[in-house]
């Protein structure tokens, strides 16, 4: 075999391919490398990792109505005063009243309208330890909202501890499924990342059933916060949160003020029937909460908060995020320049 | 095949028997092979090789291939071999015996004149055959089935049937409670109610004879519910080991899946091959007694090979996880479709799926991998040995095998009229040798009853109690092996236990459930069944690889980096079915009653507040926080100043 000429091939092992056989060759060779080559230019993604991952930009999930309650107070508080007998009105009627001085339901829901009703949802504790918004205050709101003709009403928040312990032992899973509201607990399948493009808020999870709606109905309850010092309507909006929100708290004033500034809530009324004065967010001592009998209404979030935080004996200046809220112009904490009524 | 059906038998007998040496002659020559006079003298001699007859050692304690053990016709038999040389040879010699009991059969059937096929011609020679006289009415032959094609008593036939139907209810069953162990709430319940599982999840654990018996060894009780598997004891006392055949989920899955996943080699010939009872069936036996041995020196490890505990372990921290992690990621995808009704139907099974097969988010489970591998390795034997679980490893088989000896329900044969089908082998579950000519063994079968219906000859019969003659009880195992398997059974405890993973350098990750016993007492108890894993709404609890050694291999350790603990959940504690929460099952049962008694005020302790329980309790939860705070480093109380108790702290029961 050595010295075998290319002329005279020594076995037919040797022998050359047909022209034909290596064009087919080459071609598929070619073609692979390009069809690679095209599917790596379709799925480019020059700007790096996330740039193009959402199409939903937006800034805000604004629910507000969009002309101003003419003649009706902008912040009104029910105060709950003892009879002689020492009997507290009970708490559907603190919250009509409330409603009715910034308007009545029927001002803020149209007919048919599906309407989210945010309560904070967040821990597994029972209503005594104040840690979650009041099941009747939240019974109270989905009836206000079905007799101002809603279609249909939701209850939904993305709880801090386990979600199923949490809405069984807040009482809100019966009291709302009892008035015919339609309760959703979070799941994993039930977020979507969404653009916020806020300061500290870029992308996120964010909870649907929350933000699908025709009206956002905001139900916070009023309470001492370890880190944010007083939280109630703005801080609220972290159950619209997915992910792992906790990394948020590094940054606690700005994360809140971005939330407040994305989601605009059709109303705002802060539970403040039994607050928690220390020990907050999460509670656990029933002696750290007191009875106040108070329901805040309001359409103005950052008015409802400057407000609230006196009940716990805070001030608006010790609150930055009400600062940073103000100055975004998402609202007021000067809430004496609003129309106030206490009822 | 038998030698008269086909003719490459046939031509086998020629070869087996053109000779006497019949080693030289294995190698057939076409002369030989075609030899009609040798075929015919084999005939006489009733001498050929079944390729398939395999030696029984139990039976001979012979190795090797053996003789035939039966060819002849039943109507040659009985002047062939007299009757009165059965007792002598029977034990030795599988052919000569059964020879002598055709002979007794046939002499008998001659004797009153009865058909061969007659039904009551299977009760066999020496049973009064008077009372079976009535019935003796020949049955109808079914073309469609092979041989003589006699069906198989109606009786049998929907009991096979009603087999099937308890296979799936309890395979359905099983599954039904493994979905309910898990918290997911519900809008009926009151606020105050203390949050508890609804069904008995881990009954199936409860009923497990193999499980109670291991903690007895260990711990000298039996614990709660464990009583149950008395009952299953019972069962198998009366029927055998109809737990493996009818109840058993883990069983039912290895049932389906020798069903159809059987390879081509594992069709047919080889099928029925591999449905011979073989030696290595013993070693399910020699496990199940390692294991025995083991929890008598201290831990109940066992467990690990325990089907339930398998079952429970495999499926709920195995494939319920990744089947949430696939059909979530999928449905998520699907439900981006920008066409409404594709989004709503795949929220709506998402929302299903969350809601009933798992829960709402995704749950993770520490180095689950190696279980699930493990789950499809002993699925996929089924390919090459049917049922390879139940057959050779499973320690509860075998378990109910030993005592399956006393069972009252039991198979008779007829080995006469047995044309070596091989028929009855197809679909046997036990591997054990229901076919005519040898014995069956009573200790392997699952009483599936698939080899009466299969049987066109009318050879096999169940009934209650049987007579023994074609049947072992016992399971044949070799002495020394077993006393050297128990023995290291015992002895892996100590040599386990001086691997420094217990006593010293106790590893830092190995943060146990909360109402935990101590150490000893929990690796005693602990059967690694998953339960708790499986029920912890909050996935705290994962099944532990190696940071126990070996001895703590899946067992429940907190890992709080993938969730925590919620201190007024114990849910674990409900459905663990070995009591290695003992102490907190004991408050809490002090705690149900004091519920009753509305009118206590809540009562603050140490700075927190316990309402519709009782102040043992919440003194002894205070206690307990402390000792478990003391043992693993948690925490200490934030609190510096401890008030003083409003009742005097309660001595520790027991
Ligand atoms: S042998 Fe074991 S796994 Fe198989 S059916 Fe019986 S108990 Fe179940
Ligand atoms: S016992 Fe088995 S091998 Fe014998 S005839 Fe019946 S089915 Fe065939
Ligand atoms: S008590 Fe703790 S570890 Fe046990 S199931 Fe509940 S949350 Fe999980
Ligand atoms: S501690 Fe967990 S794994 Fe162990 S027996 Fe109890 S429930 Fe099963």
């Amino acid at each position: 075999m050595e010295k075998a000429p290319e002329t005279n091939p020594v076995s037919p092992y040797f022998s050359r391919p047909t022209r034909r056989e290596a064009l087919v060759r080459l071609a598929g060779a070619g073609g692979v490398l390009l069809g690679a080559g095209a599917v790596s230019r379709a799925v480019w993604d020059r700007g790096g990792i996330g740039a193009a991952v959402s199409q939903h930009s937006g800034t805000t999930r604004d629910f507000r109505l969009k002309e101003g309650p003419a003649d009706f107070a902008e912040l009104a508080i029910a105060k709950g005063k003892a009879d002689e007998a020492g009997k507290f009105p009970v708490v559907e009627e603190l919250v009509r009243r409330a409603v009715d001085a910034v308007g009545g339901m029927k001002h803020f829901i149209s007919r048919g309208d599906i309407v989210v009703v945010k309560p904070n949802i967040g821990w597994d504790r029972t209503p005594l330890h104040a840690a979650n918004t009041n099941p009747e205050v939240v019974a109270a709101v989905v009836k206000l909202a079905y007799d101002a003709g809603a279609k249909l009403v939701r209850v939904a928040d993305g709880s801090c501890n386990e979600a199923n312990r949490c809405f069984q032992k807040s009482g809100i899973w019966t009291a709302a499924y009892d008035v015919g509201a339609e309760v959703i607990l979070p799941a994993e399948h039930r977020y979507r990342t969404t653009r916020m493009k806020q300061e500290v808020l870029d992308e996120w999870p964010i909870f649907t059933p929350l933000v699908d709606a025709d009206k956002v109905i905001n139900v916070p309850i009023a309470k001492h916060h370890n880190l944010a010092k007083y939280t109630a309507a703005m801080k609220n909006w972290y159950g619209v949160l997915g992910g792992r929100r906790n990394r948020l708290h590094q940054n606690i004033d700005t994360s809140i003020a971005d939330l407040a500034t994305f989601m605009r809530p059709t109303l705002t009324i802060v539970d403040a029937i039994r607050v928690l004065m220390r020990n907050g967010p999460q509670g656990g001592n029933y002696d750290d909460a007191r009875e106040m009998h108070t329901i805040i209404a309001s359409i103005d979030q950052v008015a409802a908060d400057a407000y609230g935080c006196t009940l716990i004996g805070q001030h608006r200046d010790n609150l930055p995020y009400l600062a940073m809220a103000h100055k975004r112009g998402i609202g007021t904490m000067y809430w004496e320049n609003l129309k106030v009524r206490e009822v | 095949m038998r030698p008269q059906v086909t003719p490459p038998s046939s031509l086998d007998l020629g070869r087996a028997s053109s000779s006497t040496k019949k080693a030289d002659s294995r190698h057939g020559h076409a002369s030989t092979l075609l030899d009609v006079a040798a075929i015919e003298a084999s005939a006489q001699e009733h001498r050929h090789s079944d390729a398939h007859a395999r030696p029984i050692p139990w039976v001979t304690g012979r190795v090797g291939a053996v003789e035939a053990l039966d060819v002849a016709t039943p109507t040659l038999a009985p002047t062939q071999t007299p009757a009165l040389v059965e007792p002598a040879p029977a034990r030795r010699d599988p052919a000569a015996m059964a020879l002598a009991e055709r002979a007794a059969t046939a002499s008998l059937n001659a004797a009153l004149g009865i058909d061969e096929h007659a039904d009551f011609a299977a009760v066999p020679a020496g049973s009064v055959p008077v009372a079976g006289a009535p019935k003796a009415k020949p049955k109808k032959i079914d073309p469609k089935r092979p041989g003589s094609g006699i069906p198989a008593r109606k009786s049998i036939q929907t009991l096979v049937w009603v087999r099937r139907f308890s296979q799936v209810f309890f395979f359905g069953l099983f599954m039904f409670f493994l979905l309910k162990t898990g918290f997911r709430g519900s809008f009926a319940a009151n606020q105050g109610e203390a949050i508890r599982l609804p069904y008995p999840v881990e009954a199936f654990l409860l009923a497990d004879p193999f499980v109670a018996t291991m903690t007895v060894f260990s711990t000298h009780t039996v614990y709660r519910g464990l009583l149950w598997s008395v009952g299953l004891l019972a069962l198998t006392l009366i029927f055998g080991r109809v737990f493996c055949g009818w109840i058993c989920p883990f069983g039912t899955m290895h049932h389906f899946f020798a069903w159809i996943w059987p390879s081509n080699y594992g069709r047919g010939g080889s099928r029925v091959e591999a449905n011979k009872t073989h030696g290595y069936q013993r070693v399910k036996y020699y496990l199940m007694y390692a294991f025995l041995l083991a929890s008598l020196a201290g831990s109940a490890i066992g467990g690990l090979f325990d089907p339930i505990c398998i079952a429970v372990r495999a499926i709920g921290l195995g494939v319920i996880p990744a089947l949430q992690y696939g059909l979530g990621r999928g449905l998520s995808e699907v439900a981006n479709v920008p066409v409404r009704p594709v989004q709503t139907v795949a929220d709506k099974s998402q929302d299903f799926l969350a809601t009933t097969v798992w829960q709402s988010h995704q749950f993770y489970f520490h180095q689950t991998w190696f279980i699930l591998f493990l789950l499809i390795a002993v699925l996929f034997m089924n390919r090459f040995i049917p049922r390879f679980w139940c057959r050779v490893l499973c320690p509860l088989g075998s378990f109910l095998g030993v005592f399956a000896r006393f069972a009252l329900f039991g198979m008779e044969k007829d080995h006469a009229k047995c044309t070596d089908c091989n028929l009855c082998l197809v679909n046997c579950q036990g591997a054990d040798s229901p076919q005519g000519g040898v014995k069956w063994r009573q200790d392997e079968c699952h009483m599936c009853l698939n080899c009466e219906t299969a049987c066109p000859e009318d050879v096999i019969k169940f009934r209650f109690l049987p007579n023994r003659k074609s049947s072992i009880q016992k399971p044949d195992l070799q002495r020394r092996t077993l006393l050297a398997t128990a023995a290291a059974g015992a002895a892996s405890i100590p040599a386990l236990r001086i691997a420094d993973s217990l006593d010293a350098n106790y590893h830092a990750k190995l943060v146990r459930p909360p109402g935990a016993v101590e150490e000893r007492g929990f690796l005693e108890r602990c059967i690694r069944c998953a339960e708790c894993m499986k029920v912890c709404p909050n996935n705290a609890l994962h099944p532990a690889f190696f940071e126990g050694g070996i001895e703590g291999l899946w067992t429940p350790i907190l890992i709080a980096r993938i969730g925590y603990c919620e201190h007024s959940c114990v849910l674990c504690g409900q459905v663990c079915p070995t009591g290695r929460f003992r102490k907190l099952r004991k408050i809490r049962s002090l705690a149900v009653e004091c519920r009753r008694s509305r009118s206590v005020p809540p009562s603050t302790i140490m700075g927190a507040v316990y309402r519709g329980r009782c102040r043992l309790r919440a003194l002894y939860a205070k206690s307990f926080a402390r000792r478990r705070r003391r043992r693993f480093g948690w925490k200490k109380s934030r609190r510096k100043s401890v008030k003083r108790p409003l009742v005097p702290p309660v001595k520790r029961r027991r």
